[in-house]
């Protein structure tokens, strides 16, 4: 009995005979309560959509002036509210978009629809894309030099070249709208949180939820307050960008050394001073850490928010992923990819730079970036002229590549994919049979045949080993609501889909983590690959796989696993490399050959960190398994999906998105806790 | 040794600088009700089990104009909290401090900012640079913060940066500077607004032996340039001895005592401050006009005449190499008494005991 209380790992072994026990004893019956719970819950939608209902059309009406009927109408204030947010949003989203494409709508919002019409000289003309594309160059040489300048520079040539120059630079005034805003706000709740621990308090649940909340589920509030369009993917994005930004600001912020802190003080800052000129540098890296994530947030949101009406590349990849047109959907998954490096890369050199007080300099020294951009916007604006004069018929090339007039290489990978579909049919197919038949339907009937009594005692059998009675409430928390939904069903297959691909993944991540973490070029290497792969949108990856497996599970759990790979394998890397060299040395004095080394020194001292790169990976699978969605499956996300197009859709989707958290956050209380645990008794906490 | 030792008679008549009157800091969310239950008598163990921790135990003392004081103690004896009370950047539990006369414990945030601003500089144990900025911008950093163009502040900044030492790596950033380097910069930065204080916790603490012994000159060599009121902390006891006007040597957030070097040495108040002096040398801390006798004109001299306020371990040599007593001067040459080689060989290899006995009466 005392090795029993002692030892975790027999526990475990007893919970889990437990568990085949109860599998086996229970019935598959609907009314045994033993089996499923019954839905309780089941009217938790419909309240929610009620509720929203109210607030959104009879909550404290107001009067306000409408100018086109010239009336007061009685309209709700919350109505009121998103409308303005709307339109301000959608304001700045056209101003840049025209700036970049040209247009009438922002001289239309200063003056009407008739003014335009009648005086037709008022129009905004279109950037050159020969100026957009030197002006990144530019900006790229003044932030950092010549290796960004090409890189940027190169990028949109690129994309005009290619002829998405269109839809790119859609998505670039929408993403140049929420990235900033996500950032902003993102940093005042930081600062706030760091400031109050009430703040903090509150703010950490929804942290955490809305860290794991799938992307479709922001998407279907946000459609019943703020409707469709640009201005709604803008909030959706800048709603699912904000919290990491929130998280890392505070992080970085409590990692400051009290001692700058104390320094700043003494200097005599102001409070507003100590923030701007102290702290907020002192913690650059981890907030830069949170702008790079925002950028990337805002990506990854692009395909997604055209699902609510944001115009640009993600509706355009859409079609093509929807129709089946590999090439073009991989040229236009390269566009978004390359407009998020830049971005990415502009942001963190402009972090970096550094101002020299030596140099007297004159007005031409001190504006000579103006007067570059001046000079390259004469010149692409004197070439567009031109181009206006070789172009006769339609287009001028030098000005705006229309879309899909550009060169394309669609058919090359078209051709490709027809090539590899008659070499590679049969193998193909056959693995795909195999794998569905043979691995994954019946570990998905496993799933399903599991009693719900089994699989609760299972999940906090396992918190109760791991972190007491306190994780075992939590994990039986989250599950419980999950339970008492309608949707139980789905939601393991949700995690059937999850749980194969973290444990592929995981044991790629581990593999690749620990081979290359032997030398230290191959760990750059490695943590240079992550680095690159983690700024591609997730459905990025789907892209490559429908090439090869078409619309079926294999697809979504091929390109869970090639996502969710990145972080095990960062992790591990991680985990590895940091192993202090001492410990290495006292090793080998102890005569250990390099197997030995590594399995009784550095997987033990590497494994908490490990452990959290799991974590990850489960919160990586499920995000993609959801939006494997949009290449059908059958679980939670395909339901979510599904009540984006249902005018009551509002409960569902929130309902159904907190499913999702709670699978991925019950998972996360069980390995957060044991690798604290880890972390603190090999004293590294 | 130090350079222009303040006379402590004439700066007695002074206003002093600060001034502490029983400041309690004590940690804990119950610390104020408790300390007014206790009226002001604390048992650090008790209020320990209360979840209360003590930092400082009512200290009361005076700094006066010009004067460098140390508060000298082992880690956790609360020198630091101290200094932060008094810096404000904690906020003492009770008692009062004067800075000038005025009460800084009730200022409001933007008078304690004006004072920071013109009055008090600070260098801390892990010099506390600001990462992102270059050794000019962190000099020229507090003089931003008060609103100083970037031209004048920058120019002020290249002066402290020659004050200092580390001309021609203006545009180096913290990181690529060896500790000796960051901490010339922490010294540059507290320094950059001219304050009439200034306060030092542990700043040589963090460095090698030999740096820190570079720093201590050069912090001498600037404060006989400056000479500033200098609050000091540190818990190297001859550090203290080699810089100090006065110690203040703190144990469980109570000063122990607070004395001249001397004094300390030759008077320990308690045993635990006697631990700390047993082994330090005599001729280190004292001066030769503690050993002297009055002049006495018929009793022949040699004609070497030493300074009264010289320590006895770097005038010894001489001494002891005269045949006859030696005449010691004050500032002006005047001859205010002899030393005999005795009392030198007395306090180089005499027993402890003897010559404290033998030293309190001159003293």
């Amino acid at each position: 009995m005392d090795t029993l209380r002692e030892n975790k790992f027999l526990q475990f072994l007893v919970l889990l005979a437990i568990f085949i026990v109860l599998c086996m004893i229970i019935p598959e019956s609907e009314g045994n309560p033993l089996w499923r719970l019954p839905p309780l819950i089941q009217g938790l939608p419909l309240w929610i959509y009620d509720k929203v209902n109210f607030i959104m059309f009879d909550l404290w009406p107001v009067n306000v002036y409408d100018p086109d009927i010239e009336e007061y109408e009685q309209v709700p204030i919350m109505r009121q509210i998103t409308r303005g947010l709307s339109g301000f949003v959608l304001f700045m989203i056209e101003l840049i978009r025209e700036l970049l494409l040209g247009g009438v709508k922002t001289i239309v919002s200063f003056t009407s629809w008739d003014w335009v019409t009648e005086n037709q000289w008022a129009r905004w003309p279109a950037l050159p894309w020969t100026v957009v594309a030197g002006g990144a160059a530019l900006l790229g040489y003044a932030l950092s030099g010549w290796g960004l300048a090409l890189f940027a520079g190169s990028a949109f040539t690129y994309i005009a070249v290619f002829g998405q120059w269109e839809p790119s630079m859609q998505t670039l005034s929408f993403v140049l709208i929420a990235a900033p805003v996500s950032v902003c706000l993102g940093l005042v709740f930081g600062v706030l949180a760091y400031k109050s621990r009430l703040v903090e308090t509150i703010l950490n649940p929804l942290l955490n939820i809305a860290q794991i909340m799938p992307h479709f589920s922001y998407l279907i509030p946000v459609v019943v307050f703020f409707g469709i369009g640009d201005h709604a993917g803008a909030i959706a994005t800048i709603i699912f960008a904000t919290p990491p930004m929130v998280r890392l600001t505070l992080l970085g912020l409590k990692k400051v050394p009290p001692e700058v802190t104390e320094a700043g003080l003494m200097s005599g800052c102001s409070s507003w001073q100590l923030l701007r000129r102290v702290q907020i540098p002192t913690a650059r890296r981890d907030i830069l850490i949170g702008v790079n994530q925002v950028i990337m947030q805002c990506l990854a949101m692009v395909v997604i928010a055209s699902l609510i009406g944001a115009k640009g590349l993600g509706n355009y990849l859409l079609t093509a992923l929807n129709s089946l047109r590999i090439g073009q959907a991989l040229e236009m998954g390269i566009c978004i990819v390359l407009i998020a490096i830049v971005l990415d890369r502009l942001s963190l050199a402009w972090a970096n730079k550094q101002t020299d007080y030596f140099a007297d300099q004159s007005f031409k020294e001190r504006h000579k970036y103006l007067l570059i951009f001046l000079v390259i916007f004469a010149v692409g604006s004197v070439v567009a002229f031109i181009g206006s004069l070789i172009f006769k018929e339609g287009f001028n090339y030098f000005n705006l590549i229309p879309h899909n007039k550009g060169i394309t290489t669609e058919n090359f990978w078209q051709q490709a994919v027809d090539r590899m579909w008659e070499k590679f049919f049969y193998p193909l197919k056959s693995f795909n049979e195999w794998f569905i038949v043979d691995i994954l339907i019946p570990i998905k009937n496993a799933y399903l045949g599991m009693p719900v009594a089994a699989t609760f005692t299972l999940a906090m059998g396992t918190g109760f080993i791991v972190g007491g009675i306190r994780s075992a409430l939590i994990v039986g928390g989250f599950l419980l609501f999950i339970a008492l939904t309608e949707w139980w069903d789905r939601a393991l297959i949700t995690a059937y889909l999850m749980t194969i691909s973290v444990l592929i993944s995981g044991t790629i991540g581990i593999i690749i983590g620990t081979l290359c973490a032997q030398h230290p070029l191959s760990t750059r290497i490695v943590l240079g690959y992550c680095d690159t792969f983690q700024t591609f949108p997730s459905f990025i990856y789907l892209i490559p796989v429908m090439m090869l497996f078409g619309v079926t599970d294999t697809s979504v759990v091929i390109a869970i696993v090639v996502y969710a790979s990145i972080p095990a394998t960062r992790y591990t890397v991680e985990g590895l490399r940091s192993v202090p060299e001492s410990l290495h040395d006292a090793g080998s004095m102890s005569g250990v050959n390099r197997l030995q080394r590594y399995l009784s020194i550095e997987l033990p001292m590497s494994f908490p960190h490990i452990a959290l790169g799991i974590n990850q990976t489960v919160v990586f699978a499920l995000s993609m398994v959801i939006i494997g969605a949009l290449i059908g499956t059958d679980d939670l996300g395909q339901l979510i999906l599904k009540s984006l197009s249902d005018a009551e859709g509002v409960g569902n989707g929130l309902v159904l998105g907190l499913c999702v958290a709670f699978i991925g956050l019950a998972i996360d209380q069980i390995l957060r806790t044991w690798a604290n645990q880890r972390k603190a008794a090999l004293g590294m906490a | 040794m130090a350079p222009e030792q303040t006379n402590s008679n004439t700066t007695n008549k002074n206003e002093p600088v600060i001034r502490c009157e029983s400041v309690y800091k004590i940690f804990g969310n119950s610390a104020k009700r408790m300390l007014q239950e206790n009226n002001g008598s604390v048992d650090a163990e008790k209020f320990q089990q209360a979840g209360c921790i003590v930092g400082v135990n009512n200290a009361s003392f005076e700094v006066y104009p010009g004067e460098l004081l140390i508060i000298m103690g082992l880690s956790g004896s609360g020198k630091s909290t101290l200094l932060r009370c008094i810096s404000r950047l904690t906020d003492a539990t009770a008692g009062k401090i004067f800075i000038e006369g005025e009460d800084i414990t009730s200022m409001s945030g933007r008078q304690l900012i004006k004072l920071r601003r013109n009055k008090m500089g600070m260098v801390f144990q892990s010099f506390a640079l600001l990462p992102h900025k270059t050794v000019l911008e962190n000099i020229a950093f507090p003089l931003q913060v008060k609103g100083i163009s970037t031209r004048d502040s920058i120019n002020r900044a290249k002066e402290m940066t020659d004050l200092v030492g580390l001309t021609g790596r203006e545009n180096y950033f913290p990181r690529q500077l060896s500790g000796g380097q960051q901490q010339r910069v922490g010294i540059a930065r507290s320094l950059a607004i001219e304050p009439d204080i200034w306060f030092l916790d542990e700043p040589f603490s963090a460095l090698d032996p030999l740096i820190r012994k570079e720093m201590q000159d050069e912090f001498l060599r600037l404060q006989g340039v400056l000479s500033k009121t200098i609050l000091f902390v540190t818990h190297d006891f001859d550090e203290a001895l080699r810089l100090a006007d006065r110690i203040a040597i703190m144990k469980d957030g109570v000063i122990e005592q607070l004395d001249t070097p001397a004094n300390i040495v030759l008077n320990p108040a308690t045993e635990y401050v006697r631990k700390f002096t047993e082994e330090v040398p005599r001729e280190k801390v004292l001066r030769i006009d503690s050993v002297m006798d009055p002049v006495d004109p018929s009793a022949e001299v040699s004609d070497v005449k030493i300074p009264r306020d010289a320590m006895i371990e770097s005038v010894a040599e001489a001494v002891l190499n005269a045949n006859k007593p030696v005449s010691v001067v004050d500032g002006s040459g005047q001859v205010v008494g002899t030393v005999h080689a005795s009392k030198v060989v007395s306090v180089l290899f005499g027993s402890r005991a003897d010559n404290s006995k033998g030293n309190q009466a001159t003293l």
